[in-house]
């Protein structure tokens, strides 16, 4: 579903990426973690060409994602990607922040939108705050709305960049549940977290980068179990203490 | 303009913008008023010299308005929208414009108030203005004191209602 084949990326002289391979298959969930600057959002940016990458490849779908030709827009619209300071439009209320792109992007009708908007939102546990704006909801409200957003694309594969570490503690675990339900469905997901709990009870294999590199591809038993490097090993002692 | 990732667009468009917002507004209308006509080599009127100075004097104001109200809306905002399919088009459209707009009205009214008070400067370049105008007035009937008074109350009607109205909207769109 998406191969990360090799890549590399730097901002000016500094390289933030380093030779990065990596493999999520259909239906696979697979947590990214690492400490701050390791390059984990980039990583999961390149995979929807929000930030391009110098060299190496990445293909989703068997399409790929660094070249010219390629309709960046038709690759995007098929994964769903959660950010960690929501993004939900300002502007509008949840119904129309679900809505628009199914609109604009899937050319729906507006009714046909609003009634899938709904059902997701519902799904969500948002049904009483279809007209709510986002300046009146909590974090973990809005971050479910965005969760809804992406999923109203009907993606095949979901990216989530620390999608609970904006929010209170009381509020991460409502964001927790409608990830795990995602994934109990068979959804493919990259997730960034930090949240080792969600990755022991969801993630079939955990990466572990630092300073750019994927130290370690494990699968979660093993990871959980002995990481293999020191590095993640003293990760692992480091967040499972909090 | 100054916003585009093409140099050779950006580097002209952030001088001009910088030059006219560091220049006086009455050396731009002297400059227009006998430059002008030189580098035509005929005599433009007055008033049209006048407009054209006003026109590229405010217009640097106002692009620089319109750029910090796109650069107020969070890159966040834009990889948010690309990553549900949208193209650049359909994101400045849908998602970055509407929210630049809402945080550029206040400023843009208060220019228009500014433009308003400059218009008296026009008096340099021999164009009767509402304030030449009343001192005229005030000349020929010897009453200079009530005649500027009326003017001020004028003057500040306009724009003490004017600034009460951008700042309704301002409450209006607080978050
Ligand atoms: N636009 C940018 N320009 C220059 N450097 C950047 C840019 N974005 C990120 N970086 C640098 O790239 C490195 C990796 O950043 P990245 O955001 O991918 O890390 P991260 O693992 O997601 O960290 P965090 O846990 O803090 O979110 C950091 O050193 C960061 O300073
Ligand atoms: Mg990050």
């Amino acid at each position: 579903m998406i191969e990360i084949a090799d890549v590399s990326k730097a901002y000016g002289r500094t390289p933030v990426l380093r030779h990065c391979s990596a493999a999520v298959a259909r239906g696979e969930v697979v947590v990214v973690c690492g400490p701050s600057g390791s390059g984990k959002s980039t990583l999961i940016k390149c995979v929807n060409g929000l930030v391009p990458f110098d060299s190496g490849s990445i293909r989703v779908n068997g399409v790929s994602v660094g070249d010219k030709g390629t309709d960046l827009p038709a690759v995007r619209a098929r994964i769903g990607m959660v950010f960690q300071n929501f993004e939900l439009y300002p502007h509008m209320t949840a119904l129309q922040n679900v809505s628009l792109a199914q609109i604009h992007v899937l050319k729906r009708r507006r009714a046909e939108a609003d009634a899938r908007s709904e059902q997701l939102l519902r799904r969500v546990g948002l049904a009483d705050k279809l007209a709510s704006r986002p300046d009146q909801l909590s974090g973990g409200q809005q971050q479910r709305v965005s969760i809804a957003r992406a999923l109203a694309m009907d993606p095949q594969a979901m990216l989530f960049d620390e999608p609970t570490s904006a929010l209170d503690p009381e509020m991460v675990n409502e964001v927790l549940e409608v990830m795990q339900a995602l994934a109990l469905d068979g959804m493919t997901m990259m997730v960034v977290t930090h949240e080792m709990g969600f990755a022991q009870r969801v993630a079939d294999r955990v990466l572990f980068m630092d300073d750019g590199a994927i130290l370690e591809d494990t699968p979660k038993a093993a990871f959980f179990a002995e990481p293999a490097t020191e590095r993640a090993r003293q990760f692992l002692a480091k967040v499972l203490s909090h | 303009m100054r916003q585009s990732s093409r140099a050779w667009l950006a580097t002209p468009a952030a001088s001009y913008v910088t030059v006219m917002r560091s220049l006086p507004l009455v050396l731009v209308l002297f400059w227009f008023y006998f430059l002008v006509p030189l580098a035509l080599g005929h005599p433009v009127g007055a008033l049209a010299s006048a407009l054209v100075a006003f026109v590229l004097f405010e217009a640097a104001f106002y692009c620089e308005i319109i750029r910090a109200g796109i650069a107020s809306v969070r890159v966040g905002q834009t990889q948010a929208a690309l990553a549900t399919g949208m193209r650049q088009a359909q994101v400045f459209r849908l998602i970055v414009g509407p929210q630049a707009l809402r945080a550029m009205v206040p400023l843009l009214m208060n220019q228009i108030i500014i433009v308003f008070q400059d218009t008296s400067l026009v008096y340099v370049v021999a164009l009767r203005d509402f304030m030449t105008a009343a001192s005229v007035v005030a000349d020929r009937d010897g009453r200079p004191t009530e005649m500027y008074t009326v003017i001020a109350v004028v003057y500040l009607a306009i724009c003490f209602s004017a600034s009460k109205a951008v700042e309704i909207y301002q409450k209006g769109h607080a978050r």
